[in-house]
């Protein structure tokens, strides 16, 4: 499962969609909007850095403004900071809330479970990593029931919060909203951090969501942020994965396991792999002819090419080498090891340009270390 | 024997006329996989390699007995064809369709515990018994009966093992691919159990990789088994915080980190392999012998 995740003014409006109790508030991309957003919300307000990190408050990524003035000012000071690598280019101007109290509220998906998972805490506000286990209450929901009243109810008991307390019925409408968005926006995780107390209001102080990629073809209308590289982006559309690395062998193979497989084989060796790009399974002529000219973009000194054929056929792979040799050349030493379903028609194809696949890895892996190294 | 399919389970591949369908069709059959049906919107009554082909899934169980099914249909249809094949009956549901979103594999898996049913996958090359059935796409000519059972997340690395082994004389009673998503059918745990209670297996060939813990529950388990059990795990060379290809694949907050997982395995009396290769001698040591 790959992920999309939204900046927290995304996820805000996503939240409001649903009704869900956010702060007023505006995102904003320059200090004069930052001004005007403050005067429209009443000061004083609250200028949140929006950068896809859970550190920025530690990092200064957040300041607090009495008037419009200061606003402006502290926008201009925010706007281009960079927070764990990450640049401030807009900006969540809110109102300032009373807080009497924090908490904690996710959904996500638990792979081992195999299902949905809540995690909820009375003590919120900070990494919930950090928050002692006796103070979070963790509940599986069973897919087919969903989200009942008397689920949500057992949450808010188990956090310490009493039934008759006035925030105890806005929390179970919290928690069932919640798994409503995680479920029909086939959310991956929705998380609430702090969700505030202030006077009778419960409010979503913050707001992340993170969608399943694999979903946004009915999911048209999300907001998303790229977390990729160009070069990754690139790849990504073409159906292939990859990851740039700092070695100098350009690595392409077909199926995860087996492309990270090639990386430490090539380590195991001395070599230093330069990518990883999983061609996939079912990458034809096309994309792979894509690959080969990813790989080429990042200099390497030798290419590795690593197939065992499943539903990649042997014959598409080596037609797809073939042509980008023939049209704009291959200026590296090349290393193909090629076998699995139509592995002779592929062999004979590369064979017409020069090249004599190898049957196994180690020996194949070793030559394209050698020649890195020549 | 062998597990969960033999040479007696009758398979129904739903998404027959598509390009992979087809094409993996053919394959199967080659390689004696008893295909009773298939299912297609657009060529329902035709026959197809030979093949009958229906439009549903209760169409073709009114006319033969489906013990199984293998899955060929894209991604934005797959859930309702895994429901459909479940709700007709089908036990054995082999999902080779990648890219499902997890909510649609959450709603598979559930309904399958409900029906007492296994799903293998989703994004799974399949299940090979040796010799005896094959659902799904791994290239035929590597996989030939003999005492290994062979489990793994990741399918072109599995044909690699699969490979090796073939070549140094050791054949497989089952080869389970459990699939590279995060949300899938079968665990390790459950594949060991079975392999554990099967008479052909003498060892298994645990294949993981970095990420999540699914390795580490396996190594819990490991510990009261009697069959020995030989690991690989890809991902020793993947930095931190790089997401290789599969959803899991990721090593996040020191979680999942392949250190841990050899550690995990190793206490529980599993001999790793540092690299791919090294897994056939290392069975050897186990004294599984050649059958040439």
């Amino acid at each position: 499962m790959k992920r999309v995740k939204m900046f927290e003014y995304m996820g805000k409006e996503l939240f409001r969609q649903f009704g869900l109790p956010v702060p007023l508030g505006k995102m904003v991309r320059s200090p004069e909007e930052a001004a005007a957003a403050a005067r429209e919300i009443g000061a004083p307000v609250v200028v949140k850095s929006q950068v896809l990190s859970g550190k920025r408050g530690k990092a200064g990524g957040i300041k607090f403004a009495d008037n419009p003035e200061e606003a402006k000012a502290a926008t201009a000071e925010l706007l281009g900071l960079t927070i764990q690598g990450l640049r401030v280019e807009a900006l969540l101007v809110e109102e300032k809330l009373k807080i009497d109290k924090e908490l904690y509220l996710s959904l996500t998906i638990d792979g081992a479970a195999k299902k949905p998972v809540l995690i909820a805490s009375a003590q919120g506000g900070m990494e919930i990593e950090e928050v002692a286990a006796e103070h979070l209450v963790k509940m599986h929901i069973d897919p087919e029931l969903g989200m009942q009243d008397f689920m949500a109810r057992d949450v808010v008991r188990r956090m310490g919060i009493e039934r008759t307390s006035p925030h105890s019925q806005e929390l179970v409408t919290i928690i069932k909203t919640l798994y409503k968005i995680l479920t029909e926006k086939d959310a991956e995780l929705v998380e609430i951090n702090p969700l505030v107390f202030s006077g009778d209001r419960v409010i979503a102080a913050d707001a992340k969501v993170t969608i399943d990629e694999e979903a946004l073809y009915r999911q048209p209308n999300l907001p998303q942020v790229a977390e990729r590289t160009a070069t990754e982006e690139a790849a990504h559309a073409l159906g292939l994965s990859f990851v740039e690395l700092d070695g100098d062998i350009g690595v392409m193979a077909n199926g995860a396991g087996i492309t990270m497989a090639t990386l430490d084989t090539l380590t195991f060796y001395g070599g230093k792999p330069a990518n990883f790009l999983d061609a996939g399974g079912g990458t034809g002529e096309e994309g792979t002819a894509k690959a080969l000219e990813l790989i080429l973009s990042r200099n390497p000194k030798s290419i590795f090419i690593n197939i065992f054929g499943g539903i990649t056929r042997c014959d598409d792979v080596a037609r797809a080498f073939a042509s980008v040799k023939k049209k704009r050349g291959i200026p590296v030493p090349v290393v193909v090891r090629l076998v699995g379903t139509n592995q002779e028609e592929g062999r004979a194809i590369l064979r017409e340009v020069g090249i004599e696949a190898y049957d196994f890895m180690q020996e194949a892996a070793q030559k394209a270390v050698e020649l890195a190294k020549s | 024997m062998a597990i969960i399919v033999d040479e007696h389970t009758n398979v129904i591949v739903q998404g027959i006329s598509g390009k992979q369908g087809l094409f993996h069709t053919r394959q199967m059959l080659e390689y004696g996989t008893r295909i009773a049906a298939g299912t297609s919107a657009s060529k329902a009554g035709s026959i197809l390699e030979g093949v009958p082909v229906y439009d549903s899934v209760r169409a073709a169980c009114e006319q033969h007995r489906i013990d199984a099914s293998v899955i060929f249909i894209p991604a934005a249809g797959a859930k309702d064809a895994v429901l459909e094949a479940l709700e007709a009956g089908v036990k054995v549901v082999a999902v080779i369709t990648e890219h499902i979103p997890v909510h649609d594999e959450i709603a598979i898996v559930a309904y399958a515990k409900r029906r007492g049913a296994t799903v293998i996958g989703p994004n799974t090359f399949g299940i090979v018994s040796s010799g005896k059935s094959k659902l799904g796409i791994p290239p035929n000519r590597f996989f030939v009966p003999g005492p290994v059972g062979v489990v793994a997340r990741s399918g072109t690395l599995s044909y690699e093992i699969v490979g090796n082994l073939t070549a140094a004389g050791l054949g497989q009673s089952t080869v389970v691919g459990m699939g590279g998503d995060r949300v899938v059918g079968l665990t390790f745990v459950d594949v060991l159990q079975k392999f554990e209670e099967d008479p052909l297996t003498e060892a298994v060939v645990l294949i993981g990789e970095i990420g999540g813990n699914a390795e580490e529950e396996a190594a819990e388990y490991i510990k009261g088994m009697k069959k020995p059990v030989v690991a690989y795990l890809a991902g020793k060379s993947a930095p931190p915080g790089k997401r290789m290809g599969h959803a899991g694949a990721i090593v996040e907050r020191g979680m999942g980190t392949y250190q841990g997982k050899v550690e995990a395995l190793t206490a529980a009396g599993v001999k790793v392999a540092s690299v791919p290769w090294e897994v056939t001698g290392l069975l050897k040591e186990v004294s599984v012998k050649p059958s040439r």
